[in-house]
């Protein structure tokens, strides 16, 4: 181990890591929002939508992200639809997250039972009362897990985006093993920094768990 | 010229080319599935004894193999395990081990799920019985957890299927890669062929993964009733 050499690369993969976590930021939220439209279209079953969005869902689910990302960044190129590839990234990410993240919400939201909804209406709540009062509570607390799992789940995937030249972390450690043959050095650096990425998020999203687990009726 | 791209799928020998590197993953993702499903029973079984340091050691390895990127695996096996040891090993192999490696800490903790969610009751009627611990699990846990880790265990197959795509990245002469010939050759001729090889390994993939998909739904609605 060349310890002079792990320090040097320290400044290169904080960088990376801001990539990779920027990335994922953006791709985790898009995920969100696209998974819970998508979750609502199916919940009410808006006609024809409702098939469209079904579509999406199984080619997301059913394709490797590494894949979706070649396709979009050069094969639309080719056709004329450009994009830079860190809009690319982004896109991607949020493409296969969103179908995650909708069955996600879609679970959580047909486990909140057929009496809870008939309470509602029965009390006289108008439909977006129910929503956002009986339905979306109960919904998210069960969705809650699946969604943190789903995040980590992106944050890891977002390692393939060096496959389209984004500088992330997997991007820099090939880097230096390509320029310096430092491959030992490299790779641990690598290891450590998706650690200190991931264990935290992955710990906070083990208490969260244990805290909304309270919140479903009945327990 | 557009629309005339798609022909450089059915020029020459081009879709044999692809659906030959298709194989190529298809092959990793079976082989590793397979060790995938004998040695991750064993480590489910292994990991609902009662023992804490076995079940240290398991959780260690379960979550070790679920925190770091599988393409980090791939690259730590390939680049760094093989120069750390002296040896050689071909990037095939490599992605078989990598493969199977997660796998097994996967399928061990369906495994473990399936078993540990039966109530306790199940195994103690067994027990008033008088049946053997063989005899319980023989009659008693194997037939009702197999029928809750089957739908879960096809997930995970689809995903090692997918995932397996990441091969190209260690130098496997894959799908991915045989597109990428296929369109620098056809560059010039066919510009948009990028477009069509892309959606062509695209829709493969889908067909291969989507039928799978639908089976283990249809199975987890059918058992979900009974």
């Amino acid at each position: 181990m060349d310890f002079d050499f792990i320090v040097k690369s320290i400044p290169l993969y904080v960088k990376a890591a801001e990539v990779t976590l920027e990335l994922s930021f953006w791709g985790i939220l898009l995920s969100l929002i696209i998974g819970f439209i998508c979750s609502l279209v199916i919940y009410y079953k808006v006609k024809l939508l409702a098939q469209v969005v079904q579509i999406y869902i199984e080619l997301s689910r059913n394709t490797p992200l590494l894949i979706q990302l070649f396709f979009l960044y050069y094969g639309f190129a080719k056709i004329g639809i450009k994009f830079e590839a860190y809009s690319c990234a982004i896109f991607g990410l949020a493409f296969l997250g969103g179908s995650y993240m909708a069955e996600a919400f879609r679970s959580g939201l047909e486990a909140v039972s057929k009496i809870q909804i008939e309470t509602g209406l029965s009390v006289g709540l108008n439909r977006w009362q129910l929503m956002r009062y009986i339905i979306l509570p109960q919904a998210f607390s069960v969705a809650i897990p699946a969604i943190g799992a789903n995040a980590i789940f992106l944050l890891k995937e977002t390692s393939v985006v060096s496959a389209i030249a984004l500088a992330d972390l997997m991007f820099v450690a090939k880097d230096l093993i390509g320029m310096y043959y430092k491959t030992t050095e490299a790779l641990t650096m690598l290891v450590v920094a998706y650690l200190i990425i991931l264990l935290p998020i992955s710990l906070l999203l083990t208490f969260i768990e244990r805290k909304v687990r309270h919140a479903g009726f009945g327990n | 010229m557009q629309d005339l791209g798609i022909n450089v799928i059915f020029e020459g020998s081009n879709l044999l080319r692809l659906l030959i590197g298709l194989w190529v993953t298809m092959r990793i993702a079976i082989v590793a599935i397979a060790i995938s499903v004998v040695f991750g029973i064993a480590f489910g079984i292994v990991m609902t004894v009662k023992n804490t340091f076995v079940q240290i050691v398991a959780r260690l390895y379960l979550e070790a193999v679920r925190i770091i990127p599988i393409l980090v695996w791939l690259f730590l096996f390939y680049f760094g395990l093989t120069k750390v040891l002296h040896i050689h090993l071909g990037a095939e192999v490599v992605s078989v081990i990598v493969f199977s490696l997660w796998g097994i800490a996967e399928m061990g903790d369906i495994v473990r799920g399936a078993i540990t969610s039966l109530p306790a009751h199940q195994r103690a009627s067994g027990r008033a019985l008088g049946l053997t611990d063989l005899q319980i699990y023989r009659y008693i846990i194997i037939p009702q957890a197999v029928r809750r880790l089957i739908p879960a265990a096809i997930n995970l197959a689809t995903r090692m299927i997918k995932t397996t795509s990441l091969v190209v990245l260690i130098g496997v002469v894959e799908v991915l890669k045989v597109g990428q010939q296929i369109i620098e050759v056809s560059i010039l001729k066919t510009p948009s062929a990028s477009f069509w090889v892309y959606a062509c390994i695209f829709a493969l993939y889908f067909i291969i993964c989507y039928p799978i998909s639908l089976w283990s739904k249809k199975l987890e609605l059918k058992w979900q009733n009974q």
